[in-house]
């Protein structure tokens, strides 16, 4: 396998293929391979590319051993643990939001709904600079999280909300036959839940929590509000020094184009493989 | 004194306003084939979906081997491991493949080991007839297939007591009589059965009691004979000369 398929359907009608082309990839790569021309030829776009690209610095200023990531290196940080922890907390609360204990699914609804009803620049501000440190304050630990940290737990608890509805649907979409049969066996609910109904939903949802995974890593730019060094950050840092507002921000594009192109065409490779396997 | 497994005793149920049992008792012993027949929208699926409470009655009592599934202590899943069902539409389980559809709650509920669960899913496939599919998804196998497989599933917990739920009803007419002959074998080894169905001629062949009923009330309980040549109802000949008539 050398890569995506691009193409849609093989079809023997050359029309028809020539209406199912993918244009649209190729414009967006025309686009790519016209910022990689810039980037590789000029001397200040290259220097921009390389400023956000970042990088992993492992001393700090006092000699000792830290590892700081900047740039690109921090962008993907930050999306994967968020998504990671967001995924624990979306399954906690998916199942929650289906619980027939009354306090514990009020408790989830609740979670999602307010979640849901504030955009999420207003939460990563609100969570990262009053709930955190009043969660520490109680916990009793000293309030020393550092920013980018706070920024991952921000995130994880907005896009937790988000994908408690993906994994509700996902379970919902599973024929209620089959949690009949495994309680018929025997099983307990939680046992049946694991081994019967999780492992076919999450097979239904993954192209849902992929396109999410997508949306994450895009919002994870908001973080640069919280001075956290990704790669909006780097760009604006970049382009307050040096007033190259077009190289910055074109670069900073190409960036999270190209991140999320390679991975909405992985995701449709993925869900052509997964139709495969059901039919 | 009679050895009874399952004992129902004024059993009701309502789905919202709807009463869809309406008062019905029904003792099952061992050993016995207990055919539950009648119009659909009669409670037959209901009352047996009650015997293992996989519908909560709304008042009466379920009584299984002595004991009392209203109380207050008791484990369902210990009793329904006791008690195995077979479902309308199958439902195996659509991402194992059948030899894991036949272990899984041997080894989550039985605490068998891997080898042991191989073993007996083994033998259960054999018994109906498909060992050589034990490899195979759900979803490639035919209805009649599936249905064994079910059949070998439930059999693998070794229950005491069998559950069918219509278990012919999705079936292609030439896939029927694969799953009946597995039936059969079954019943003639002495298993205590509870089997709501459409199949008159199984009805004869295997129940030891024909329960005949309509409206969510049993109207009437007797042998195949005398429910098949000499009811003794009205509404028990209205039935049969409609599904007897051709």
């Amino acid at each position: 396998m050398t890569g995506p398929e691009l193409q849609i359907e093989t079809t023997t009608d050359w029309r028809g293929s020539w209406r199912e082309f993918p244009w649209w990839l190729v414009a967006i790569i025309a686009f790519l391979v016209m910022m990689a021309y810039l980037i590789i030829t000029t001397p200040n776009f290259n220097e921009a590319f390389n400023f956000i690209r970042g990088g992993l610095q492992v001393f700090n200023e006092e000699g000792q051993l830290e590892i700081v990531a900047t740039g690109l290196s921090m962008t993907l940080q930050v999306t994967l643990l968020a998504f990671a922890i967001a995924l624990v907390l979306g399954l906690l609360a998916g199942l929650g939001r289906i619980s027939h204990n009354i306090v514990i699914r009020n408790i989830a609804v609740t979670y999602i709904e307010f979640i849901r009803g504030v955009p999420t620049l207003v939460l990563i501000f609100t969570l990262a600079f009053v709930i955190v440190p009043a969660v520490s304050d109680a916990l009793g630990i000293e309030n020393s999280l550092e920013q980018h940290w706070r920024a991952i737990v921000a995130l994880a608890v907005i896009y937790g909300a988000f994908l408690a509805e993906i994994f509700r649907a996902g379970i919902e979409s599973i024929p209620p036959g089959q949690m009949e049969a495994a309680r018929s066996l025997g099983m307990t609910y939680s046992q049946a839940m694991r081994h019967i109904i999780l492992p076919q939903a999450i097979r239904n949802i993954s192209p849902a929590l992929g396109n999410d995974f997508i949306a994450m890593l895009k919002d994870s730019s908001l973080v640069s509000v919280l001075a956290v060094r990704d790669l909006t950050q780097m760009a604006r840092l970049y382009a307050g020094s040096t007033f190259r507002f077009r190289e910055s921000y074109l670069v900073l594009t190409f960036f999270y184009l190209t991140l999320t192109i390679i991975l909405s065409l992985f995701l449709r490779w993925y869900e052509r493989r997964l139709g495969k396997q059901g039919s | 004194m009679r050895d009874n497994m399952i004992v129902i005793d004024n059993l009701h149920k309502y789905f919202g306003h709807i009463e869809a049992v309406k008062g019905v008792d029904m003792t099952v012993d061992k050993g016995e084939v207990v055919a539950i027949v009648g119009p659909s929208g009669s409670g037959k699926s209901t009352v047996l979906r009650c015997i293992n409470h996989l519908e909560i009655p709304t008042s009466g009592s379920v009584i299984i081997e002595g004991v009392n599934l209203e109380g207050k202590s008791v484990n369902l899943n210990e009793v329904r491991a006791e008690v195995g069902m077979v479902f309308q539409q199958f439902n195996l389980f659509a991402h194992l493949s059948v030899l894991d559809n036949v272990t899984i709650a041997q080894k989550l509920v039985r605490k068998r080991s891997k080898e042991e669960a191989k073993e007996i899913a083994m033998q259960q496939l054999k018994r109906v007839g498909i060992p050589e599919k034990a490899d195979a998804y759900p979803r490639q196998l035919s209805g009649g297939q599936q249905q064994r497989v079910a059949i070998a599933r439930s059999l693998a917990m070794n229950p005491k007591i069998m559950l069918f739920d219509e278990p012919t009803s999705a079936l292609d007419p030439e896939m029927i009589k694969e799953v009946l002959d597995v039936m059969l074998d079954l019943a003639e080894a002495g298993m205590t059965m509870v089997v709501v169905t459409h199949e008159m001629g199984f009805c004869r062949a295997a129940a030891s009691r024909v329960v005949f009923m309509d409206g969510g009330q049993v109207v009437e309980t007797d042998t195949p004979e005398v429910i098949f040549t000499n009811p003794s109802h009205e509404r028990t000949q209205l039935f049969l000369s409609k599904i007897l008539a051709h």
